[in-house]
């Protein structure tokens, strides 16, 4: 499996090679042959966490190592469905390459076997973890169209058009782009908290425990819940919004990495 | 032998005051083509004019004697003494004459790198040759060659990218800050010639209302009228902000018109959608202090040029790549032009008639089992054979100074036994 794991990090590099290519040329092909190494890495990435899935029979996300790997899966998908309404074609490079950081990393780390357990074979907590990777991996996304609407409205401000204000596209599209990455990063990030308590509750007999995990999770919620609600309400949008989406990944970023190795609790024997 | 010449003058050889008294209408180049077609040392002639350039293109025999009557031609038709104008003119010939009408159909020498409208007038001026009959085999190559690389040229490289004036700059901003024109509300305050060429372009990219703001509510009216808009009062531009997204201002005003305080109590009110001032007034219409508001975005007539000269930068930058292709370009012309020799021709025919017959009276003796001295017979046959076919093919192509050149025949030699292969 290693040797296909060494094969996914290639392509999900050459698929950042390629997107980067095309960020200072601008020529199609360049596009179209990123495109293709991330489609080609996402297979191999899928048929590795599938091959996990038979071996353990559970979901892989027992260590940093399986982690790793299943965020970068869930990074490259999402950007994926998102390519399709929302054609920013440069965001390509920023979800290509923190795919291929996620599963270089993962390669780097090394993939101790998890005892199977129990406790870890659940409708509940397959729903729950696939929904707060899905969202983890659009709050990503919308953090990457936040930094591309703040270069390129610098650009436009400032009204020094260099290297950027060409290359990217419109400010309009990067913030519906980015409050449409939100929004699906929130819709699933509330299911994987509901499944998450509906798996608490069947294994500890209680929905919330005051694990640190799960505050911060609260933490987040309760912040990109507040970005939403501001941009119905009062208009958050275009530099505020993205500023709040980059803030907002960097606690997710915390939540997620920040919480297993700084604290404890029990999300700690999913992630040590 | 014939020789490419090309005479001419541009904007950076004469003043616009000789420029435009050499500057030739239609009917005027019709009648010119005729006149230096007569002349006996030029054999094909194509001649362009447009407000920044003359130049006349021809092939000849006599070089010397064909740009005396181009000269001559063009300082009787147009009445102005040669001696005003004859420091002004550059002759190219050969290969630089190529490279230089290869350059300029692709825009490559224009005044505003990258324009497009050049192309379209050599192609009519092309057309106007065609119909006199002025252009032959030569030319005509030439100028469809000259088509293919210069929209090669705009093809792959960015030359003809990125607008280079003030309207057009103004809805590339827009364009990058909304993404689709579509739909947009658009607020006119004043009027004026850039303005209202900046109206309508976005119109034509579809925008949704246009309102008209005008000190004199009846010239307003007017004007809203022409773009099937609608006038509003000058009091009632506060009001109108609300809910356009591009205002473009145009007064005589010397004060601000619309103010920082202003947006800023209008954006939540908006729920801070974008909104673009393009403001070409000067003395200015709107507080530059706009631009630090979230959200709103303020580009006066400098920031404007400043974005046009930008983008001529990048246009020579692109440039050199299409010089690059231009460099390709004569020299495939130039290879096809030598095959127009005579000799070679010849020579070649001969080869391809002797490849055939040999070919096949080897297919034909091959199972005859013939002696030595048959043989030679069938080789002096083939000898006379080709020799015969060879005579009037020979005689016609060597049969030089025709008027219009041999190059006809040659062409179609060329073309009939295939030599270019």
């Amino acid at each position: 499996m290693d040797n296909l794991i060494t094969v996914t990090s290639l392509l999900y590099v050459l698929s950042s090679v390629g997107y980067i290519l095309f960020l200072f040329f601008q020529k199609e092909y360049l596009h179209r042959l990123g495109q293709v190494f991330l489609a080609t890495g996402f297979l191999c990435n899928s048929i590795v966490i599938g091959y996990y899935y038979a071996k353990t029979g559970q979901i892989p996300v027992g260590n940093l190592h399986e982690t790793l790997l299943v965020a970068g899966w869930a990074v490259a998908g999402v950007f994926f469905a998102f390519q399709y309404k929302f054609r920013v074609k440069v965001l390509g490079g920023y979800a290509a390459l923190l795919a291929a950081v996620c599963v270089v990393a993962s390669f780097l780390v090394p993939g101790r076997i998890v005892e199977t357990r129990t406790i870890f074979n659940s409708f509940w907590l397959i729903a729950h973890v696939v929904s707060i990777f899905v969202g983890h991996a659009a709050f990503a996304l919308a953090c990457g169209a936040g930094l591309l609407y703040i270069a390129q409205e610098n650009a436009i401000k400032t009204k020094k058009h260099g290297f950027f204000y060409k290359r990217l596209p419109s400010l309009d599209l990067l913030d519906s782009t980015g409050y449409a990455s939100i929004a699906t990063g929130f819709t699933m990030l509330t299911i994987g908290l509901i499944t998450g308590f509906i798996y608490a509750k069947s294994v500890w007999g209680r929905f919330w425990s005051w694990d640190p995990k799960e505050v911060w999770s609260g933490i987040t919620w309760l912040l990109y819940a507040a970005i939403l609600h501001g941009r119905l309400t009062v208009g958050w949008r275009g530099k505020k919004a993205a500023t709040m989406a980059i803030i907002g990944f960097a606690v997710v970023l915390f939540t997620f990495f920040g919480v297993n190795f700084l604290l404890k609790g029990h999300h700690g024997v999913f992630t040590r | 032998m014939v020789e490419i010449i090309l005479l001419g003058l541009n904007h950076r050889t004469a003043p616009v005051e000789i420029r435009e008294r050499l500057a030739v209408s239609k009917e005027e180049a019709a009648a010119m083509l005729d006149a230096i077609k007569e002349s006996a040392s030029v054999n094909e002639v194509v001649l362009f004019s447009t407000c920044n350039r003359v130049e006349i293109l021809m092939t000849a025999g006599d070089k010397e004697d064909a740009v005396k009557t181009a000269k001559r031609h063009l300082s009787e038709f147009k009445n102005v003494p040669l001696s005003q104008f004859q420091d002004s003119i550059y002759v190219h010939e050969g290969d630089e004459a190529v490279r230089h009408i290869f350059r300029v159909a692709a825009s490559l020498d224009s005044m505003m790198v990258g324009e497009p409208q050049i192309l379209g007038q050599i192609k009519e001026a092309y057309f106007n040759a065609t119909k006199r009959k002025t252009s032959g085999v030569i030319l005509n190559r030439l100028l469809h060659r000259t088509f293919f690389t210069a929209k090669k040229i705009r093809t792959e490289t960015g030359i003809g990218g990125h607008a280079v004036s003030i309207s057009y700059a103004a809805i590339e901003l827009a364009r990058k800050i909304f993404g689709q024109l579509e739909g947009k509300k658009v607020l006119l305050i004043g009027a004026g010639e850039m303005a209202e060429l900046a109206v309508e372009h976005l119109l034509k990219n579809r925008v949704k209302d246009i309102f008209v703001a005008n000190r004199t509510f009846k010239n307003g009216v007017e004007l809203a009228r022409r773009f099937g808009g609608s006038a509003i009062r000058f009091e009632e531009i506060p009001g109108f902000i609300l809910q356009v997204d591009i205002i473009i201002s145009s007064t005589g005003s010397p004060d601000i018109i619309v103010s920082k305080d202003q947006v800023k109590h209008i954006m939540p009110g908006r729920r801070n959608r974008p909104l673009f001032f393009i403001d070409i007034a000067v003395p200015r219409d709107i507080d530059p202090a706009i631009n630090k508001l979230n959200n709103a975005y303020v580009y006066d007539i400098d920031d404007l040029n400043g974005v046009i000269d930008e983008n001529l930068e990048d246009r020579n930058k692109e440039a050199i790549k299409g010089e690059r292709i231009i460099d390709e370009a004569v020299i495939s012309f130039r290879q096809w032009f030598d095959s127009l020799d005579v000799v070679p021709t010849i020579i070649e025919l001969r080869k391809k008639i002797d490849s055939i017959v040999t070919a096949e009276i080897q297919r034909t003796i091959q199972s005859m089992n013939l002696p030595e001295s048959d043989r030679e017979a069938f080789d002096r046959m083939k000898n006379a054979l080709i020799n015969k076919i060879m005579h009037h093919p020979t005689l016609l192509l060597k049969r030089d100074g025709c008027h219009g050149g041999n190059s006809v025949y040659i062409d179609i030699t060329r073309k009939l036994f295939n030599l270019d292969e």
